[in-house]
């Protein structure tokens, strides 16, 4: 034959998803939230989240060309997003210097190290954000007073966040709900807009890029768990709604718990995993002395993850039940 | 001081009750062996390659100590200096084992075995096997990709880019047969390492009729039997359209190589040879793939 | 809309060559009729070269209980026995027959087309004649059908269900089959269900098909035992375990086999050729064959004896186009890739498809990121990149404590992996070591 024919196996098409379309999704649906943060917070959002997705990127290049020597894995837009994600964790007035050590943490310690995209254990992201936030506690928990336009950066005027507030039981200065939802609160550049980041959550949804299993699992467990506390003592605890509205719970639910890498592959075990968070996170917040533990939650149950995947095995065909 | 005082009685006791538990369980779930299978492991390579048909070396070693003599016993690793040890350890008579060596039959390189399709997927012999007959009209020969070369542990085998066919290391190469298991199109023989590691074999697996497997192939075995009349020794068997020297019966004479028209039979590490004539069939060898004398 | 509960695809359809009447493709000068055209062993020529052979002689036996008779798709002298290359790129033995131009048929075969409607024989007669007449299964897998019409005792068939599901895609040949030929398909099911004692048949169809399903419907009105099920379209409704499920619900226990449920499964087209077998004592000589591809120039379902080469019926179907880079025997999912355009048409030959470059190529493999889409997809509840990284690693052992027996090759896997993973090649690998330990264990 002169024109040689290829041989493969089958199946010989292929649905045409891929790597780059699930995570440009990803940062497609972070777009509200970022814009919300950008009205909120002005020039310090602007400037970290650019910081943070440069140096990532630049971090996983020169990691990938000059200590691994393998093809730059740049196309698929990982990078991108753990910068966005990263900066989204980080207060808006942070110095950039900091940003920049997160990012090399997240990249380098988290990512990389482990081989890269695919084999790390712990969601890049918040394991440079966890790490900022021991290295730098001051940094990283005085947070910016939401203001329209915001132009300062460092010296933007800076106050309690409801998180604090409920920490503290005073619940008469908790903002109002409807401010919490819409994001005009302190806090963390990204995860104040809990609309916004609903939205994106939607439209990750829509696209199949994830189930609903692990947020729904999350944000149920946190509302039941501190329902419970609630009704136990109205004093001390403050109530459900507020907990889901908070911190960096929607956030995380939606997008830094269902990173694929680092949650559990079958449905049931993505349950389990997100009542795992659900419990860890309200423990933290109410029992632990941070304010915010969603953070250390997913953490602590991608740790846990490898577990889970061993141990829940989806439903097999025709599985013959052993007696 | 009462609270380092607790943490010491604490720490002590746990540790203590511990170290019974840990003693007593050691004494009671004993399980007896034979110290001997500790000696003879020591003196084992410890390459744990399975080349002796048991799953490691402990394995090997627990089979010599129990079993009555050492026939059928063989470290191929170790050859037999170790096996001598091993004697003499267990005080047991050891017969000298002729040392093997792991050869490729098939010199269907990229010159002599045209392609006909090309193959995507997995790079792996095993694979591709299943799936097809590989992608030269030769169904038996070497498929190139070197599932071989993966499961040496000893670093003796390598793919020469050039000819696309593994090469055999013979200085490193341990004769475990751990090659002669993976390929999926069975090419590799342990054969007798020879005196000066002389060696003569037909380097072909091809079993279609003659027309067939020379047009696959250019150094293809096409069963002419020419080799089989000029053997005085019997060696040379020709079953399936494909002929096979038994390296026991071979003296290493090499009137074969010479009948042969297609250069399927190989000769490794003769000195060359006096005649013009005859070397240039061996320089039309070493030209057509792997260099016969320093193989 | 029914269909089977757990993971599956939707690839695009693309059945170019739907509605395109059926063709006869004029004989070839030369037919190569392999002698392994079935699942089992491979059948036992009795004729020699130089034999001149009727077409619809029997030109080789059935060796062992499963394998199948071949007989004689044209007239014409027997040049030799020789080895070719079959689909899988090995050699395998076949008749090599140089044609006649005129057709000159054994006598027992009734050549015209009325329709037989009615049927006297005794159930061991029918599946005698299926059996003498070679029918196999013609979908692809090839097992030979009077195996599958003689249920092991002990097991009670309840329903045979006709496989008309196609939901490979591009395939169109049985739509078409059944579009052209539904009367003698309701025949034949009537005649399988006589041969297999059940009083219940449902013909199951996929939704994109509605044609036939109303055609089937019609037909199936004086039948009141036979039932036309149109199924969603979900690849791979076709698979015996999934139609099985999707039809009654039932899972076949892994390890079975499948008519433990009550159900026989046979295609549509090996009912067509019961039919025929039964009906018309007509061999199984040759079979609609779809050539299609996007490139291709008349892309149709084409009628060829068994044993033309696949190039005569491209050229056929307008001449290989240059861009082809992959041929491929079967469907895009599940098909053979040819190594070249020589090898013969067997009787499980579904279809022909060409592909060009790009369409052919696979693309860049990237890490595993455990999305788990390939679980999701997996039609069996597998595990597919767990399965790969443990045929990585020759863990065999381990990879059949995680079913890797129950993989039915679907390809699902690696066709929703965005990491375009090869899944299903380490699978297949995995599949074959696991599957030679278990039988060396058995023989133990
Ligand atoms: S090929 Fe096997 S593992 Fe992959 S989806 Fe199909 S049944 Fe599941
Ligand atoms: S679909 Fe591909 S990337 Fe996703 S889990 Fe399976 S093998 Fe990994």
């Amino acid at each position: 034959m002169e024109n040689k024919l290829y041989v493969s196996m089958s199946p010989h098409i292929h649905g045409g998803d891929s790597i780059s379309r699930k995570m440009w999704d990803v940062i497609i649906a972070l777009i509200p939230a970022l814009l919300v943060s950008l009205y909120f917070f002005g020039l310090g959002s602007l400037l970290v989240t650019s910081v943070s997705i440069a140096s990532c990127v630049l971090f996983e290049y020169l990691i990938a060309r000059f200590l691994l020597k393998q093809e730059s894995t740049l196309r698929d837009g990982s990078a991108i997003l753990t910068g966005l994600l990263l900066a989204f964790n980080l207060p808006s007035n942070l110095p950039l210097w900091i940003v920049v050590i997160g990012a090399l943490v997240a990249i380098g310690m988290a990512k990389m190290s482990f081989g890269g995209l695919g084999n790390n254990i712990f969601n890049p992201a918040l394991v440079g954000r966890v790490f900022l936030l021991i290295s730098f506690p001051q940094q990283m928990t005085s947070w910016p007073l939401p203001k329209p336009f915001n132009l300062h950066y460092l010296d933007a005027a800076t106050g309690a966040t409801p998180l604090s507030v409920m920490k503290s039981s005073r619940f008469d200065r908790l903002p109002d709900m409807l401010d919490m939802f819409i994001g005009n609160t302190g806090g963390s550049l990204g995860e104040v807009a809990a609309a916004a980041l609903i939205l994106g959550g939607l439209f990750l949804l829509i696209r199949k890029v994830i189930t609903w299993h692990i947020p729904v699992s999350i944000l149920l467990t946190v509302y039941i768990f501190t329902g419970i506390l609630r009704v136990a003592n109205p004093e001390v605890y403050a109530d459900p709604l507020s907990h889901l509205l908070t911190g960096g719970l929607m956030l995380g639910a939606i997008f830094m718990a269902t990173d694929y890498v680092t949650s559990p592959m079958v449905k049931k075990g993505q349950v389990i995993y997100g009542i795992g968070i659900g419990i860890i996170t309200v423990c933290i917040r109410v029992f632990g002395s941070y304010p915010e533990g969603v953070s250390f939650a997913i953490l602590m149950m991608n740790g846990v993850t490898p577990l889970i995947n061993a141990y829940c095995k989806p439903k097999r065909f025709g599985e013959v039940k052993k007696k | 001081m009462n609270v380092i005082l607790i943490a010491v009685i604490v720490l002590g006791g746990t540790g203590i009750i511990l170290a019974s538990v840990i003693f007593l369980t050691a004494k009671k779930f004993r399980v007896y062996e034979d110290p001997r299978i500790d000696e003879v492991q020591n003196v084992l390579p410890g390459a744990n390659c399975g080349g002796c048909a048991y799953p490691g070396c402990r394995n090997f070693a627990e089979a010599c100590v129990k079993s009555e003599s050492l026939d059928g016993l063989l470290c191929p690793v170790g050859g037999n200096d170790v096996m001598k040890s091993v004697a003499s350890l267990l005080g047991r008579e050891v017969v000298e084992a002729d040392p093997l060596v792991a050869v490729l039959r098939c010199n269907g390189t990229c010159a002599n075995r045209p392609k006909t399709s090309r193959y995507e997927g997995v790079s792996s012999c095993m694979a591709a096997s299943l799936l097809y007959g590989g992608d030269t009209a030769c169904t038996y020969g070497c498929l190139g990709m070197g599932d071989c070369v993966t499961v040496c542990q000893f670093d003796a085998l390598y793919i020469d880019k050039e000819t696309g066919l593994p090469v055999v290391d013979e200085a490193k190469c341990t004769s475990c047969g751990a090659c002669v298991r993976a390929c999926p199109r069975h090419l590799f023989e342990l054969r007798k390492k020879g005196p000066k590691s002389r060696r003569i074999f037909v380097s072909c697996m091809n079993k279609d009729k003659g027309a067939l497997a020379r047009k696959a192939c250019s150094v293809a075995c096409i069963a002419c039997g020419k080799c089989e009349q000029v053997c005085t020794f019997d060696a040379i068997s020709i079953k399936d359209n494909l002929a096979y020297i038994d390296y026991n019966a071979c003296r290493l004479c090499r009137k074969c190589v010479e009948a042969c028209p297609t250069n399927s039979i190989w000769e490794l590490n003769f000195p060359p040879r006096k005649k013009a004539a005859e070397q240039e069939v061996s320089a039309t060898k070493a030209e057509t793939g792997k260099d016969a004398t320093t193989v | 809309m029914r269909t089977f509960s757990m993971g599956g695809i939707h690839p695009p359809e693309n059945k170019i060559s739907a509605g395109k009447a059926i063709e006869q493709v004029p004989l070839p000068a030369q037919v190569a009729i392999l002698l392994n055209q079935h699942s089992g062993a491979p059948a036992v020529p009795v004729v020699q070269r130089g034999d001149r052979v009727k077409t619809g002689q029997l030109i080789a036996e059935a060796a062992g209980y499963i394998s199948a008779n071949i007989h004689s798709s044209v007239t014409g002298k027997v040049l030799k026995l020789d080895e070719v290359y079959d689909a899988s790129g090995y050699r395998c033995q076949a008749v090599i027959i140089e044609v006649e131009p005129a057709d000159e048929w054994t006598e027992e075969v009734v050549l015209n087309s009325t329709l037989k409607r009615d049927c006297t024989l005794s159930p061991e007669e029918i599946i005698q004649k299926i059996k003498e007449a070679g029918v196999v299964g013609m979908g692809g897998a090839s097992f030979p059908s009077h195996v599958k019409l003689s249920p092991p005792p002990g097991t009670k068939p309840e329903v045979l269900i006709v496989n008309a599901a196609e939901c490979e895609p591009y395939l169109t040949s049985d739509h078409q089959l059944m579009l052209e030929k539904g009367m003698e398909i309701i025949v034949g099911t009537k005649i399988t269900m006589m041969a297999l004692k059940v009083n219940r048949a449902v013909i199951a169809i996929e939704n994109n098909k509605p044609d036939a399903i109303t055609l089937l419907e019609r037909l199936a009105i004086p039948y009141s035992q036979i039932d036309v099920m149109p199924l969603a379209v979900h690849y791979p409704q076709g698979g015996e375990k999934q139609l099985i499920e999707a039809v009654l619900g039932r899972h076949v226990p892994s390890g079975a086999l499948p008519v433990v449920t009550g159900a026989i499964v046979l295609n549509v087209g090996s009912i067509f050729a019961n039919y025929e077998a039964v009906q018309k004592n007509k061999p199984v000589i040759d079979r609609v064959v779809c050539v299609t591809g996007k490139s291709v120039k008349k892309p149709g379902n084409y009628l060829c004896r068994i044993g033309t080469s696949v190039q005569d019926l491209i050229d056929f179907a307008g001449g290989m186009p240059d861009s082809t880079a992959k041929v491929i025997s079967g469907g895009p999912m599940m098909g053979k890739a040819l190594i070249n355009t020589q090898v013969p048409v067997t009787k499980g030959t579904s279809g022909v498809l060409l592909m060009d470059g790009n369409e052919a190529h696979r693309n860049e493999v990237y890490n595993c990121i455990r999305c788990g889409d390939c679980i999701e997809a997996c039609p069996m509840g597998l595990e597919p990149y767990l399965l790969m990284s443990l045929s990585e690693l020759s863990e065999w052992e381990a990879m059949e404590k995680e079913c890797i027996m129950n993989c039915i090759e679907c390809g699902c896997c690696s066709y929703v992996c965005p990491s375009n993973r090869p899944l299903l090649d380490h699978l297949r690998v995995g599949k074959f070591k696991v599957g030679a330990i278990i039988r060396g264990r058995k023989n133990q």
